[in-house]
């Protein structure tokens, strides 16, 4: 089965000030096939963030490795990860994170300016991807024009543009109202049944059943009793 | 590449019409630095424009040696007549002996009235060779100049000047008509236009106005009224004998005036022990004023340059406080793929542009210094005319003059300013943690 992304034995140290060293992540293993939805729970100080971080590309591991799409990416510098987050991972996140003075085209287009391409088909895939999530007539609106829901739908899109191997969603329904919740993880399981690989950490166990499995965060390490690995 | 850079600068300007008031006063900081450096220097340049004006008049090919008067206990001669000053015999030295002039031109000058019918006015009168008029770069506006016929037979013939041609014939052509200085009576020929006045040579002449003129032939007045001046001043005699009031040595080029110089002042110095004559030479007279200048425009740019300064810490604060308000949005574009050099960029390219406006600004209001300056001289005037009356005439003549470099300057120090103050807010934004940016409330 070939893998979305795959992180090996992976450790996170913190150093705090006055030199007390804080080990966030103590050795986790997962596999993500291509086309996986997973949903990560755990409680605050889990190390669940830390892992997400990592996956994102927005952090380095202190030990281990990690494969995003086969390549090995745990060694890269500032730049390449860059350079990876553009082209490769798409994000999603709690509280929208749109840039207030760009419109909804713009903030779309984002991952695609910073990979160098600004031509005139980069702005037609962003229409596209506005389109697919239902927000063709807004283009040229700004986020706080928008509803909650409506500045997901547009992350959403933000997050597909750039076609990346994994997206990443960090409580995509946290800030919105259930009905609103329900219509973004809609929009998610379409994505993933058009074989869209999704890594969702979420507090919610009712927006974790969604998943096709769900791995627990505790103390740094996976919980052992979760069923690891497996597709349901 | 290009259009990146356009989306980049497209971007700055976005996000900072967010924040006008903002924008604004970071931009006026810049403005006014760059419309002070160009509205000092042009007042710089302009003042000495002026005064090297005057001083080019003189001729920069020119050495100029005048009697003065010495101390009274060393002058030649007896009785309460004072002898003193260039002798004709000067002049024939100098002629025979200093092979690198063109031309020496030997000029007498006597304040004397002047008569026509019943009008009166005080002139100089100057006996002088046809030379004289090209020397000083006089013009002929009626008739003709004095000619070298003229000085050989000694005629009684005159040129006058303009304002004192008005003074005598108001109503009148004024050539063929005869003028009387003391007893005798001289035909006048011609009439020269008005001129500016020069720049004052020495000690012993203020600046020379050629416009109270009336010119004889040099032997006319070596003829008429002698060497010997003798002046009545409440109820004491004073008299003084002089030959030449002023010979003018001309070289053919620029790189021989300081050489010719040192040889006719050894010339003199020979036969005149007592030191009645200065040597001036134009050139080192415009060498001073431009260094005079430039050392005025250096103080300018300085105090300019401290307006830039504090513009450019203006636009540093400001930039410092939007880094740090848009820390989220730095985190959001950094997840997205944005490398440390394109927030760098994204930020520096605010500055600039903020800098640059202050500038293009600058730069426009720079160019409105002649009339700003004039029309505030004219509604002074108006105003408080005593005020404007009492300043000195240089400052109520002034005309800015705008130095193209000081353009090209202060627009170029005013992005330079916005790039060295920008880079350490870009930076600091560039380097934040793009985790803990993404956390910032």
């Amino acid at each position: 089965m070939k893998m979305a992304a795959r992180v090996i034995d992976v450790h996170k140290d913190y150093v705090l000030k006055g030199g007390v060293v804080v080990r966030a992540l103590r050795g986790v293993s997962i596999d993500f096939p291509e086309g996986d939805f997973v949903a990560i729970m755990g409680s605050s100080g889990s190390g669940k963030s830390t892992l997400l971080n990592l996956l994102g590309c927005l952090d380095r591991c202190t030990r281990g490795q990690y494969l995003l799409g086969g390549q090995d990416v745990s060694q890269l510098d500032d730049d390449e990860l860059s350079d990876i987050r553009s082209r490769n991972l798409g994000f999603i996140f709690q509280s929208y994170n749109l840039i207030a003075q760009l419109s909804v085209v713009e903030n779309i287009e984002l991952p695609l300016y910073y990979q160098g391409n600004i031509s005139r088909e980069a702005r037609e895939r962003c229409v596209q991807m506005a389109e697919m999530v239902g927000l063709s007539d807004r283009l040229d609106h700004r986020p706080f024009q928008l509803s909650g829901g409506q500045q997901q739908r547009v992350a959403i899109a933000r997050a597909l543009v750039n076609n990346p191997h994994v997206i990443l969603a960090d409580e995509p329904t946290g800030n919105l109202d259930s009905a609103t919740g329900e219509e973004i993880m809609q929009v998610l399981e379409a994505l993933n049944a058009a074989g869209k690989t999704i890594i969702m950490v979420t507090h919610e166990p009712d927006i974790a059943a969604r998943a096709h499995r769900t791995l627990r965060m505790k103390d740094g390490l996976l919980d052992a009793h979760t069923p690891y690995g497996a597709l349901t | 590449m290009g259009s990146r850079f356009w989306q980049t600068l497209r971007l700055g300007l976005k996000s900072l019409l967010l924040h006008k008031l903002r924008s604004g006063l970071a931009i006026l900081g810049i403005f006014i630095g760059v419309t002070a450096v160009i509205w000092l220097v042009a007042m710089g340049e302009g003042v000495s424009y002026q005064a090297q004006q005057q001083i080019k008049e003189l001729g920069a090919n020119n050495i100029i040696i005048r009697s003065t008067k010495p101390p009274s206990d060393v002058t030649r001669g007896g009785g309460f007549i004072i002898a003193y000053g260039l002798l004709r015999d000067d002049y024939d030295r100098i002629v025979a002996n200093v092979p690198t002039l063109v031309q020496a031109v030997p000029m007498r000058e006597i304040r004397k009235e002047a008569r026509y019918l019943d009008k009166v006015t005080d002139v100089r009168l100057v006996g002088c060779t046809a030379k004289y008029l090209e020397m000083n770069n006089l013009r002929i506006s009626r008739g003709r100049f004095l000619s070298d016929k003229d000085l050989e037979n000694a005629d009684n013939v005159a040129v006058i000047a303009g304002t004192t041609a008005q003074e005598l014939f108001p109503y009148e052509d004024p050539i063929g008509q005869s003028v009387q200085v003391e007893k005798d009576f001289y035909v006048i020929v011609g009439q020269t236009e008005p001129k500016n006045p020069s720049g004052g040579i020495g000690g012993s002449m203020a600046a020379q106005d050629f416009n109270l003129d009336i010119y004889i032939p040099l032997s006319t007045l070596r003829g008429r009224i002698g060497d010997q001046v003798v002046t009545s001043r409440a109820g004491s005699r004073e008299g003084e004998r002089v030959e030449l009031s002023q010979i003018t040595a001309t070289v053919h080029d620029l790189s021989q005036v300081d050489e010719t110089a040192e040889v006719i002042k050894k010339l003199l110095a020979r036969s005149h022990p007592n030191v009645d004559y200065t040597i001036v030479v134009p050139k080192e007279l415009l060498q001073q004023a431009e260094v005079l200048q430039m050392m005025f425009n250096l103080l300018l740019v300085l105090i300019a340059g401290i307006a830039l300064l504090v513009g450019g810490i203006g636009i540093m604060n400001i930039m410092l406080a939007t880094v740090t308000e848009r820390t989220r949005e730095i985190g959001i574009r950094r997840a997205l793929g944005a490398k440390q050099r394109d927030i760098v960029s994204q930020f520096l390219s605010e500055t600039v542009v903020l800098s640059a406006t202050g500038g293009l600004l600058g730069v426009f209001f720079g160019f409105l210094c002649h009339p700003a300056i004039v029309g505030t001289r004219a509604v002074m005037r108006q105003l408080f005319p005593e005020v404007i009356s009492s300043l000195p005439p240089n400052i109520q003549q002034l005309e800015p003059r705008i130095a193209p470099w000081s353009i090209v300057a202060a627009f170029l120090i005013s992005v330079g300013v916005g790039v060295l103050f920008g880079l350490y807010p870009a930076q600091r934004a560039a380097r934040m943690d793009p985790i803990e940016a993404l956390r910032h409330e």
